[in-house]
C-alpha cells in the first residue's frame, strides 16, 4: 500500500524524477500548495519579479542548456503573464513545462477569481497542454510533458492544475512508461530520400547548406562541420542557428535573411541547390518567396513533417533529427566517393569568396565621434574570443549582435527569433547564467527591449547571478525609427525615448547591480573589461550609441532577396576619409 | 478545393477545440464538421469538410498529425467513400399545398417527422447533392427553418480504418 501524499507532494516529485535542478516562478493562490513542499524539494527555485520573465527565463536556460526548462506561475494574470515566453518558445522549438494554478475544480467555469482558461490561451503557443483532474494523474502528466516537450520538434507544454487537486490526498504511484498513441516522432530519414539527396549533392554545381536551429536542437554542430568539410560545401547558418558552424570556419558564411550578409544571401539565391536542415524557410530568410532561391532544387531535412513542403516544395524531402540525416548523408556520400564519384564546386567556392571579400560587414567608428553599436558589439566578441553566451532582446542590437559576435559554438547565441519578443535579453540571460554558471553571458539589449523585463535585475542581484548587460543605448525603438526612416519618408512617429530616462546607471545601482556608462569609443575596452571583472552581482553597461546607425544589409519587408541594400558603407569610397574602416576579414581559404 | 477528412481523435476533453483552433489559425476553412463516438469508445471520429482554395491538403493532414490527441488522419476520395448526410427541414404547407411537399418528400425518400396546421417538418439523408436538390425544390413553399448534420463518410470496402487499425491506434 502505497503512502498517501498530497498532489503538490507529488507534482515536486514528479519534477524531481526529472531532474529538474532548477525553476523559474512566483508563487499566487492557486499554485500555493506546491510552493510549500518546494521547501523540502532538492530542486532550487528562482523567485522571478514578473512571470513573463519566468518563462523567458526558462527558455533561456533550455537553449543554453539543451535541457528542459521549468517555470511555475499561478492562475489568471500568472498564467496569462506566461503566454508570451511560451509562444517565444514555441516559434523557436525550446523545450520548456510551464506549471500553472488553477482555481479549485469546483469554482473551474464560474468565473472565479483569478480564473482563466490557460489550457485555452495556450493551445496555439504550445506543443500540448493539460488540465489535470486528478491528482493521481500528477506524475504521469508531468513526465508525458517532460517526454513530449524535449523529444521530436522540441517545443513548451504547460499543466495546469486546480488548487484542491495540489491539496488532495491520494496513494502516490510513480509514472508509468509514457506510452502515447497519438505522438510518435519519426527520427531515422528513409534511407532511400538519402541516397537521392546524395545523388543531388555529387551533380550540383552552386550548393550551399542552409542551416536551422534545428542542427542546435540535435546537437548535430560537429556532425554539420564534418559534412561541410567532407563535401567542401559553405554553410549558411541563420539566425537560430548561429554557431552551429564556428564563425571563423573557412566554410561558414554566416547569417542570411533580412539583415543577413550579402554573400550568404546571395549565395542562397544563386545556388543550385539548397540542402536545407532542421530549417524551415522563414519569411525573414526567403523574402520574397517566389523570387527566392529560383535556381535552386531543394532538399529539405526537418524532424517536423509539417514544415517540409509548407513554404518551399522540396525535391527531397527528409523527415529525421537533424544528427542522424546528417550522418545518413555522410555514409551516403563516403561510399560515392570511394566509387570515384566527387563534387566540384570549385568556381563556385571562388565566387563565395569574391564576394566575401568584397562584401563583409562594415561599419564605421569615428575616433572622437558617436559610439558606433557595431563597434561595441565587435569589442564584446573579440575581448571575450567569442567564447561566452550571448543573449539579445529584439531588434537592430540583435541583428548587430548576430551579426559582430564570431561564434565558437552551438548554444552559445540565445535571442526570441520566431516570436521577435522584446524584452527577452534580461531575463533569458538570467536562465542562461544560471544553467551555465561557468559562461560568461553577455546580454547585448536595446534601450526599448531593457525596460519591458528590467525587474528581473532584482532577481539576479538577490540571486548572485553575474550576468553582462550592455544597453545599445540609442535613445529609440531603434528598428522601427529605422522603418520610419526608410519606409515612412522620415516620419517618426513614437519612437524616441531619450537617452536621459530612465538613468540606466542609477536604476541598476538601485536594484543592487553595478552600473557603468560609456559614451565614447576609446572607454569601451575598459568598460567592458571592467564588467568582466564582476563576478557576485549583474553589471548593467549603458552604451549611449549614435541614434541614426542603421542596421545593413536589409532587404526590405516583402521584396526579393536580389533586391538587396548593402548600406552607405559601400556608396562612397571610405578610404578617402580619415576614419578607421572596420570590417570583418574574410575567412582564411579553405587548405 | 474541397476535401473530406476523417480524423480519429482520443476521445478526450478538449479535442474538438484543439482541432477548430488549428484549422482557424491556420486558415484552413471549415465548410462542414461532424464528430461522433466509434466502436472503440476511447475513439472519436470527425468528419471535416475543408474548403482549401490554394493548398494542398497535405498542410492540414501533416498540421494534425502534430496534434498529441490525433491518431489517424485519412482523405476520403469522393469517388472511393460514401458520403452521406442528414437534413431536418421545416417548410412552409397550408392544407391545399401540404399534398404536393408529402409527394416531394416521397420522390426523395424523406420522411416527415411532424406535421402541424401550416407546416411540415422533412428529415432526408443522402449524399449532399441530393439534399441541396430538395432544399431547392421546397424554396418556394418557404423554409421556416433547417438543420444538417455536416457530412459524414466512410471509405468504399478495403479502403477506410477498420476496427483493428483502430484499436492498434489506442
Amino acid at each position: 500500500m502505497s503512502k498517501e501524499i498530497t498532489g503538490a507532494q507529488a507534482l515536486m516529485r514528479a519534477l524531481e524524477a526529472q531532474g529538474v535542478q532548477h525553476m523559474f516562478g512566483i508563487p499566487g493562490g492557486a499554485i500555493l500548495p506546491a510552493y510549500d513542499p518546494l521547501i523540502e524539494s532538492s530542486i532550487h527555485h528562482v523567485l522571478a519579479r514578473h512571470e513573463q520573465g519566468a518563462a523567458h527565463a526558462a527558455d533561456g536556460y533550455a537553449q543554453a542548456s539543451g535541457k528542459v526548462g521549468v517555470c511555475m506561475a499561478t492562475s489568471g494574470p500568472g498564467a496569462t503573464n506566461l503566454v508570451t515566453g511560451l509562444a517565444s518558445s514555441y516559434m523557436d522549438s525550446v523545450p520548456v513545462v510551464a506549471v500553472t494554478g488553477q482555481v479549485p475544480r469546483w469554482l473551474i467555469g464560474s468565473d472565479g477569481f483569478q480564473e482563466t482558461d490557460a489550457t485555452g490561451i495556450t493551445v496555439p503557443v504550445t506543443k500540448h497542454n493539460w488540465l489535470v483532474m486528478d491528482p493521481g494523474d500528477i506524475a504521469q502528466t508531468i513526465a508525458e510533458a517532460f517526454h513530449i516537450a524535449s523529444t521530436g520538434r522540441p517545443g513548451p507544454v504547460l499543466v495546469d492544475i486546480p488548487k484542491d487537486v495540489l491539496q488532495a490526498k491520494f496513494p502516490y504511484h510513480d509514472a508509468s512508461p509514457v506510452d502515447l498513441p497519438g505522438y510518435q516522432p519519426k527520427t531515422k530519414p528513409n534511407v532511400r530520400q538519402i541516397k537521392e539527396a546524395a545523388r543531388l549533392i555529387l551533380e550540383a554545381e552552386r550548393p550551399v547548406i542552409y542551416a536551422g536551429g534545428g542542427i542546435i536542437a540535435a546537437g548535430a554542430g560537429p556532425t554539420l562541420q564534418k559534412l561541410a568539410e567532407l563535401t567542401g560545401i559553405h554553410v549558411v547558418t541563420t539566425l537560430m542557428a548561429r554557431g552551429a558552424l564556428p564563425d571563423d570556419h573557412p566554410m561558414c558564411l554566416g547569417m542570411p535573411g533580412m539583415h543577413g550578409n550579402y554573400t550568404a544571401v546571395t549565395s542562397m539565391q544563386r545556388a543550385d541547390l539548397l540542402i536545407a536542415l532542421g530549417t524551415r524557410f522563414d519569411d525573414r530568410v526567403t523574402g520574397k518567396l517566389p523570387a527566392f532561391a529560383t535556381q535552386a532544387k531543394v532538399i529539405h531535412a526537418d524532424i517536423d513533417p509539417a514544415e517540409i513542403g509548407k513554404n518551399r516544395r522540396a525535391d527531397v524531402p527528409i523527415v529525421g533529427d537533424a544528427r542522424l540525416v546528417i550522418e545518413e548523408l555522410i555514409s551516403a556520400l563516403q561510399a560515392e566517393f570511394g566509387k570515384g564519384a566527387t563534387g566540384d564546386y570549385g568556381a563556385w567556392t571562388r565566387q563565395l569568396d569574391e564576394w566575401r571579400s568584397r562584401f563583409p560587414y562594415r561599419f564605421t567608428q569615428p575616433d572622437d565621434g558617436m559610439l558606433k553599436p557595431q563597434f561595441v558589439i565587435s569589442r564584446i566578441s573579440d575581448i571575450t574570443g567569442g567564447n561566452g553566451i550571448y543573449v539579445a532582446g529584439v531588434g537592430q542590437h540583435q541583428m548587430w549582435a548576430s551579426q559582430f559576435i564570431r561564434f565558437q559554438r552551438p548554444r552559445t547565441w540565445i535571442n526570441s527569433g520566431g516570436l521577435g519578443a522584446m524584452g527577452f535579453g534580461v531575463p533569458a540571460s538570467m536562465g542562461a547564467k544560471v544553467a551555465m554558471p561557468d559562461d560568461e553571458v553577455w546580454c547585448i539589449d536595446g534601450d526599448g527591449c531593457f525596460q519591458m523585463t528590467c525587474q528581473e535585475l532584482a532577481t539576479m542581484a538577490v540571486e548572485k547571478i553575474p550576468v553582462k548587460i550592455g544597453i545599445m543605448n540609442n535613445a529609440h525603438l531603434g528598428m522601427v525609427r529605422q522603418w520610419q526612416e526608410l519606409f515612412y519618408t522620415e516620419r517618426y512617429s513614437q519612437v524616441e525615448f531619450g537617452w536621459d530616462i530612465p538613468d540606466y546607471v542609477k536604476l541598476a545601482e538601485a536594484y543592487g547591480c553595478v552600473g557603468l556608462r560609456c559614451e565614447s569609443p576609446d572607454e569601451v575596452d575598459a568598460v567592458i573589461e571592467k564588467a568582466r571583472g564582476v563576478d557576485d552581482r549583474p553589471v548593467v553597461i549603458d552604451f549611449r550609441c549614435d541614434p541614426r546607425e542603421n542596421c545593413y544589409p536589409m532587404v526590405a519587408a516583402g521584396t526579393s532577396n536580389d533586391d538587396i541594400i548593402l548600406g552607405p558603407e559601400f556608396e562612397t569610397d571610405h578610404e578617402t576619409h580619415g576614419d578607421t574602416l572596420y570590417s570583418q576579414d574574410p575567412p582564411e581559404e579553405d587548405s | 478545393m474541397k476535401h473530406t477528412v476523417s480524423i480519429l481523435v482520443e476521445n478526450k476533453p478538449g479535442v474538438l477545440m484543439r482541432v477548430s483552433s488549428l484549422f482557424s489559425r491556420r486558415g484552413y476553412n471549415i465548410h462542414s464538421l461532424a464528430v461522433g463516438t466509434t466502436e472503440v469508445p476511447d475513439v472519436s471520429r470527425m468528419t471535416v469538410v475543408v474548403d482549401l482554395p490554394d493548398k494542398p491538403l497535405e498542410h492540414v493532414t501533416k498540421q494534425l498529425h502534430k496534434l498529441i490527441n490525433v491518431l489517424k488522419v485519412i482523405e476520403l476520395e469522393p469517388t472511393a467513400s460514401v458520403v452521406r448526410e442528414l437534413m431536418l427541414i421545416k417548410v412552409h404547407a397550408e392544407p391545399q399545398t401540404r399534398s404536393q411537399v408529402f409527394e416531394l418528400a416521397e420522390v426523395f425518400r424523406a420522411n416527415i417527422v411532424d406535421v402541424t396546421t401550416d407546416s411540415v417538418t422533412a428529415e432526408v439523408s443522402g449524399p449532399p447533392e441530393k439534399i441541396a436538390a430538395f432544399e431547392d425544390l421546397v424554396r418556394s413553399y418557404g423554409i421556416i427553418e433547417l438543420v444538417k448534420t455536416g457530412r459524414i463518410a466512410l471509405g468504399r470496402g478495403e479502403r477506410g480504418i477498420k476496427d483493428r487499425q483502430l484499436r492498434a491506434a489506442v
